[in-house]
């Protein structure tokens, strides 16, 4: 590439970063409530599907246990940042444990530490299950999620049990958000094209030969689950107050399930489609909500079937993989010269006026 | 000091004895060859030098170092390099790339210093490069550096596993069959890159081959396995007329 065209490069994506930036800004004074929470969610989501890419799609471990990462981060988060009045409403059964009553964090602070809590906990569940590979790994990852969350369940006195939490302070606004989804974006990025994103890939493609490469392949593979685990433990606590109530049943293996759409259709190791299939999934999720009412059809008339718009992601899911495996992305990634191949970006010299939302280029 | 010695391995899979009692000794600066038939146990002798499999007896010392039980990872990061008999190439990265994975050990990225490209990372990934890059001109692989490792021709990929080892600057490299499937111009050429190579990082080279022209060729010294017992060692003239050599890939007379 040349030098004018890597500059080129640079101001586009920060001009995409700024129309972007922007849109948010008016987006968070103008939309109504609802299409902001969706906006945000679709913020989150970026978080999360990266986070899943990043053991799933760049260092090939088939892990399912996400939701169990989220969970921690979600209930870490919330018992810091609940105030004491609140946690005394909530704890109404059982009173809460003592040393948690009167503690109250800021938020970023509270945010880091469901991070930490998530990491911690994922590596230790690394350490034994990453000897296990392939299916055998997944199952072992939905087990420790499924434990995670039966565990919450039973901790009444810390967790507050199946009543979960409620009334969380909406810390998660569309700056933090936001922030956040730029973070873990930036972070990826980097991290990819780096000498350590090289050997997590190496791993991937061939742990025998990357071993003999003198790559400490356990070593790249517990790291990568750790900081995964960290990502979707700010991701559950994002989501908690974005939505302000967290309990047990939030954090099924469904959820882990929506992640898992995201990054498949977006591409299995694409960062750009990881973000691009967010929105995609987000916004249809939402959009498609009118298939649970009752339906209308004129010569069909049906009452209202909760779940009928899981059916379309399922259609989606299936249409994917018979006729396009690798995702909306495959491995690849967006890039400037990739509209302008496609002829959408003119040629260059002057720069272009085109601005995607997605700064990854 | 020999460099590497194997004292008495064995290696056994279940009811299978695939390696028994194998006691090879390498100098510094040797080309040593392994033959035999089909199953002989010469891949398993790699993979047990290499760390992937630990010898269900006996030693192995590198260097005049224990080197028996260590991870794979720290055997080569002592010196010892190996390329596949069946190419196991890292299949979505370039070329170039999968040079720089063998410079893995010498970059030592962390997983905030390598994305932050802290300036201790980013000198070791620049001089990673230049390496790299000069390795790949050696054998003649500067032209493919931006193109995905699966996209390369057969033989092309051969070297580029050569290639990749060399990147990880060891001091023994183990060779599994480079010359498999090529005709015999290409195995010539081979042979003359081996020379090269040898020559120019002083390696010590222990080489797995089946095209005999190539083993006689450059080999000082052979062992020969059958079953996994070591049935003839020596230089390649005494090799080619062993009685016991000659039955074993011919069949008894």
């Amino acid at each position: 590439m040349s030098l004018l065209e890597g500059r080129r490069t640079h101001l586009l994506t920060a001009a995409a970063v700024i129309v972007f930036a922007a849109f948010l800004a008016v987006a968070d004074r103008t939309f109504d409530a609802f299409t902001l929470r969706v906006l945000n969610l679709c913020g989150i989501y970026v978080v999360l599907a990266l986070s899943l890419n990043l053991v799933n799609g760049f260092t090939g471990l088939f892990s399912l246990g996400h939701a169990g990462f989220m969970a921690v981060g979600a209930y870490t988060c919330a018992l810091l940042t609940l105030t004491p009045e609140q946690k005394e409403l909530n704890f109404f059964l059982e009173p809460i444990v003592p040393w948690l009553a009167h503690v109250t964090v800021p938020f970023p602070v509270a945010l880091l530490a469901g991070g930490a809590a998530a990491a911690v906990l994922g590596f230790l569940i690394a350490a034994p299950a990453l000897r296990l590979r392939d299916d055998y790994l997944a199952i072992a990852t939905l087990g420790f999620a499924e434990i995670i969350r039966v565990v919450l369940t039973n901790a009444q006195p810390v967790t507050n049990g199946a009543l979960g939490l409620k009334g969380l302070p909406p810390f998660a606004g569309t700056g933090v958000v936001w922030v956040c989804a730029a973070a873990a974006v930036l972070f990826m990025v980097l991290l990819v094209r780096s000498a350590y994103g090289r050997a997590l890939k190496a791993v991937r493609d061939d742990e025998i030969a990357a071993a003999a490469m003198g790559v400490d392949v356990f070593r790249a593979k517990v790291v990568s689950f750790t900081v995964s685990s960290f990502m979707a433990g700010v991701g559950g606590a994002l989501l908690g107050h974005v939505i302000t109530t967290i309990d047990p049943k939030m954090f099924t293996f469904m959820l882990t399930f929506n992640i898992l759409l995201v990054v498949v259709l977006g591409g299995i190791g694409s960062i750009t489609g990881s973000v691009i299939a967010s929105f995609a999934v987000t916004i249809l999720m939402e959009a498609l909500r009118f298939l649970d009412g009752p339906l209308n059809l004129g010569f069909l008339q049906t009452e209202g079937r909760p779940g009928l718009r899981m059916v379309v992601f399922s259609v989606l899911l299936m249409a994917v993989v018979l006729f396009r495996q690798r995702g909306l992305m495959g491995s690849r990634e967006f890039s400037w010269s990739m509209l302008a191949r496609a002829g959408l970006l003119p040629r260059p010299g002057r720069g272009g006026a085109a601005g995607g939302p997605h700064g990854a280029a | 000091m020999a460099l590497l010695e194997t004292e008495r391995v064995t290696m056994r899979f279940g009811g299978l004895t695939a390696v028994s009692d194998l006691a090879i000794r390498i100098e510094q600066d040797e080309i040593v060859g392994l033959i035999g038939p089909n199953g002989a146990g010469k891949t398993t002798a790699f993979n047990v030098i290499t760390g992937m499999n630990r010898p269900s007896e006996g030693r192995v010392r590198f260097a005049g170092e224990d080197v028996t039980g260590l991870a794979r990872h720290q055997i080569s990061r002592r010196g010892v390099a190996r390329t596949f008999q069946n190419i196991r190439l890292f299949r979505e990265l370039t070329v170039l790339e999968n040079v720089l994975v063998g410079c893995h050990a010498a970059i030592a990225p962390g997983v905030f210093s390598a994305p932050l490209h802290l300036p201790g990372y980013r000198r070791r990934e620049g001089e990673a490069r230049e390496l790299a890059a000069s390795l790949l001109g050696e054998v003649g692989l500067e032209g493919n550096a931006a193109d995905l490792a699966v996209s390369l021709p057969y033989g092309k990929q051969r070297r580029l596993e050569i290639v990749r080892a060399l990147a990880t600057r060891p001091r023994l490299l183990l060779l599994d069959e480079p010359a498999a499937g090529m005709n015999p111009q290409e195995s010539l050429e081979l042979m003359h890159l081996i020379r090269r190579i040898r020559e120019k990082f002083s390696l010590t080279i222990l080489l797995i081959e089946h095209h005999m022209q190539v083993v006689m060729g450059v080999c000082q010294r052979i062992y020969v396995l059958e079953y996994g017992e070591t049935i003839a060692q020596g230089d390649p003239a005494a090799i080619q007329n062993d009685p016991k050599v000659i039955e074993a890939y011919l069949g008894a007379q």
